[in-house]
């Protein structure tokens, strides 16, 4: 078995469902002879050929729209957008056509397509590099929205965005990229679309995160045990649909419950997270449920990046006040 | 290095019925302008029943295309059925050559979804309503032909308004790179619904948005049918022995509002539209096809009886037609329902309308404001 980076382990997916099904397809900007702007498709095109992956020119809106035909027409195309920041112009695309494609030609008319895009902030890049567009895309029906922590979660959970016959923005988060190696195995196995991961059991607190986040959410679980607090963690990798009864039985469990995300807070997924544990667990609880997000800011530029992001002193702090209560 | 560039111009038929003496095979072959007669007319038919409909009550908004079958009849005539078709909203006189039903268009206008589940061109887009973002679709369709080695095209409709939008140009800026099997057609009519076609862009001409992409783009006279259809084959043709993409721009003119919730007379002289109606498709090519005595009274008014009879029996059935349940709402949103939603499915069928229920609450509680 390899020892992956999150970036090979995308790439390694990508390679395995183009070997496998000759419909799947890339295209985006640099993807080819560059190997994608972080290398995600690193060698694909002298693998697979300029036909299934496919530079583009500099138009956001039409990679997503050309994948919604491509998609419609019964090919897999995977689209990778290069920054997160340049992603808004494809909302239009994924909300007026990926998302309702099938729904409003009464299933004539699919849109199996994958838009990978890398999210979040922590590598100091330029201005409009540091976004987590997540829950605008969970507001829209018809989406999947996927969001790997590790090699392995990425390797699996691309393979099922690949295979699934609707679309699924998968958002990568960059910070992670090159973070850390995991064993993953090419096998092929794809993980489930629909199910949270608990990444950590524990009995006196839940705390819930995706993406990048997860990690400091693991070192705040770790750290916190010193103090005797036993933490559950459990990521959200696939954010929608949304997993609840997992997070419910967490909770459930502990009656104590942190939200961690790098989005602004207001209207970020932790709002819906938290309504649905009111809604459905509220008896559960022993003190109410907190968020550690970013704060309601711009994503600041890289000297204070770190700043904006929720930190392992953030999330134990939020912590400690639940176990106060 | 200087370059220039040219956009030429089609017409065969003039507005008086006069064919241009350059007109090729296709002005001698009396069963096809009988055929886009015959679907002009269809379609316009069509057209006015359903405004009728909406001004009564008994359609949603509606999108006319008056004065501009032309376009749709030349284009979609040239097209093959395993062709592909991204219309914009205007464009069922394509439509229901393709063979879209007069009964689905109504559906789909009458509000109901399965209006968009065309039985026959099963591979055709359904209507796009955000202007301009269909020409995306039909360069990934036309991609996709051009890598499976299949010998289709893909044809996309936008309006003169749409041109003026970015992804417009995104789009076909792609199709030139790649070379795709694309036809873009620009339905000019002169309006983007009260901004005039000058206020739109300021370049001469809408077909030379091509050149900036290294596509070829040209004009053609959008009330001449023959034109069209011309224009239309060759692009066609070209596109699917490897030629590339093609911008056409039809000049034609917007004889009715922009849509039924629009009232032209708020910002365009009813004088301008009277005369533009000496230049509209249907009329000229009857005086040409009457005066090579291709057509008589006769078949005029068979015509108008068999038109006015199928869009009956299609309005008949529309209406006959009851509304989806509730639930249907949650059908082909996805392959198969996410358990996270099935509460919400739940929910739908609880509270979907029951008869008896709605008949004790009446209409006027149901309406209320603040109704919870």
């Amino acid at each position: 078995m390899a020892e992956l980076t999150l970036v090979e382990a995308v790439n390694r997916a990508l390679a395995h469902e183009m070997e496998r099904d000759p419909d799947v397809l890339l295209l985006g900007e640099d993807i080819g002879v560059n190997g994608g702007v972080f290398r995600a498709t690193n060698g694909l095109l002298a693998r697979f050929g300029r036909e299934r992956v496919v530079d583009t020119p500099l138009a956001e809106a039409a990679i997503a729209g050309a994948a919604i035909g491509m998609a419609a027409m019964g090919l897999k195309p995977v689209a990778e957008i290069q920054f997160s920041g340049f992603i808004y112009p494809v909302i239009d695309q994924m909300i007026n056509h990926a998302s309702r494609l099938r729904h409003r030609t009464r299933g004539r008319l699919t849109c199996p397509m994958v838009l990978r895009s890398p999210c979040g902030a922590g590598i100091h890049a330029p201005e409009h590099h540091s976004e987590s567009p997540e829950a605008m895309f969970a507001h829209i029906p018809g989406l999947r929205v996927v969001a790997p922590s590790s090699p392995a979660r990425a390797y699996g959970l691309l393979l099922a965005a690949i295979r699934d016959p609707d679309p699924v923005v998968f958002l990568e988060p960059t910070r992670l990229y090159r973070l850390f190696r995991q064993e993953v195995a090419d096998d092929g196995e794809a993980l489930p679309l629909d199910a949270c991961f608990v990444s950590r059991e524990g009995r006196d607190a839940t705390v819930i995160a995706w993406g990048a986040m997860l990690h400091e959410a693991m070192a705040a679980a770790e750290f916190l045990e010193q103090e005797g607090v036993e933490i559950e963690v459990i990521d959200v990798a696939t954010l929608k649909p949304l997993d609840c009864e997992t997070i419910l039985r967490s909770v459930e469990k502990t009656g104590r419950c942190v939200i961690v995300h790098e989005a602004p807070r207001t209207a970020g997924f932790g709002a819906e997270i938290a309504a649905e544990i009111c809604e459905r667990a509220l008896y559960s609880l022993l003190a109410p449920v907190k968020r550690v997000t970013g704060y309601d800011v711009v994503v600041p530029l890289s000297r204070l990046e770190m700043q904006y992001m929720p930190s392992v002193e953030r999330i134990a702090d939020a912590v400690r006040k639940v176990m106060e209560a | 290095m200087s370059v220039s560039f040219q956009i030429d111009y089609l017409q065969l038929l003039s507005s008086s019925g006069e064919l241009n003496e350059t007109a090729g095979a296709i002005a001698q072959d009396a069963s096809s302008l009988e055929a886009f007669y015959r679907a002009m007319t269809r379609a316009r038919a069509f057209d006015g029943k359903a405004i009728a409909l909406q001004r009564t009550g008994q359609l949603g908004t509606f999108a006319s295309a008056l004065g501009q079958e032309a376009i749709g009849v030349g284009v979609a005539s040239a097209m093959l059925p395993r062709d592909v078709l991204a219309p914009s909203y205007r464009d069922h006189a394509a439509q229901l050559l393709r063979g879209m039903s007069m009964v689905e268009s109504l559906l789909f206008w009458g509000g109901d979804e399965r209006g968009s589940d065309f039985a026959i061109p099963r591979a055709d887009f359904p209507i796009c309503v955000p202007v301009g973002t269909q020409v995306a679709h039909a360069v990934g369709a036309a991609y996709a032909f051009q890598l499976r080695r299949e010998d289709r095209v893909a044809v996309c409709f936008i309006g003169d308004g749409g041109s003026g939008n970015g992804v417009f140009y995104e789009a076909l800026n792609m199709a030139g790179v790649w070379s795709a099997p694309l036809v873009v057609v620009i339905n000019n009519n002169r309006w983007a619904i009260s901004t005039p076609r000058e206020r739109e862009c300021a370049a001469e001409t809408l077909a030379q948005k091509a050149i900036g992409a290294g596509v070829e783009g040209l004009q053609v006279d959008g009330n001449d049918v023959i034109a069209v259809y011309e224009v239309a084959r060759r692009a066609i043709e070209k596109a699917r022995e490897g030629g590339g993409p093609t911008l056409i721009e039809a000049l034609s003119y917007r004889l009715g509002d922009h849509t039924t919730a629009d009232d032209a007379t708020r910002y365009r002289d009813p004088e301008i539209v009277r005369r533009e109606w000496a230049r509209e498709p249907i009329g000229r090519l009857r005086t040409y096809l009457v005066g090579k005595g291709l057509w008589t009274k006769d078949k005029e008014d068979a015509l108008l009886k068999q038109c006015v009879e199928e869009v009956e029996q299609a309005v008949a059935t529309y209406l006959a037609t009851p509304a989806s349940q509730s639930e249907a709402m949650f059908d082909h949103l996805f392959a198969e329902l996410p358990f996270a939603m099935q509460s919400q499915l739940e929910d739908a069928r609880r509270f979907a309308p029951r008869k008896g229920l709605r008949d004790a609450v009446g209409p006027a509680s149901l309406s209320g404001a603040g109704d919870g």
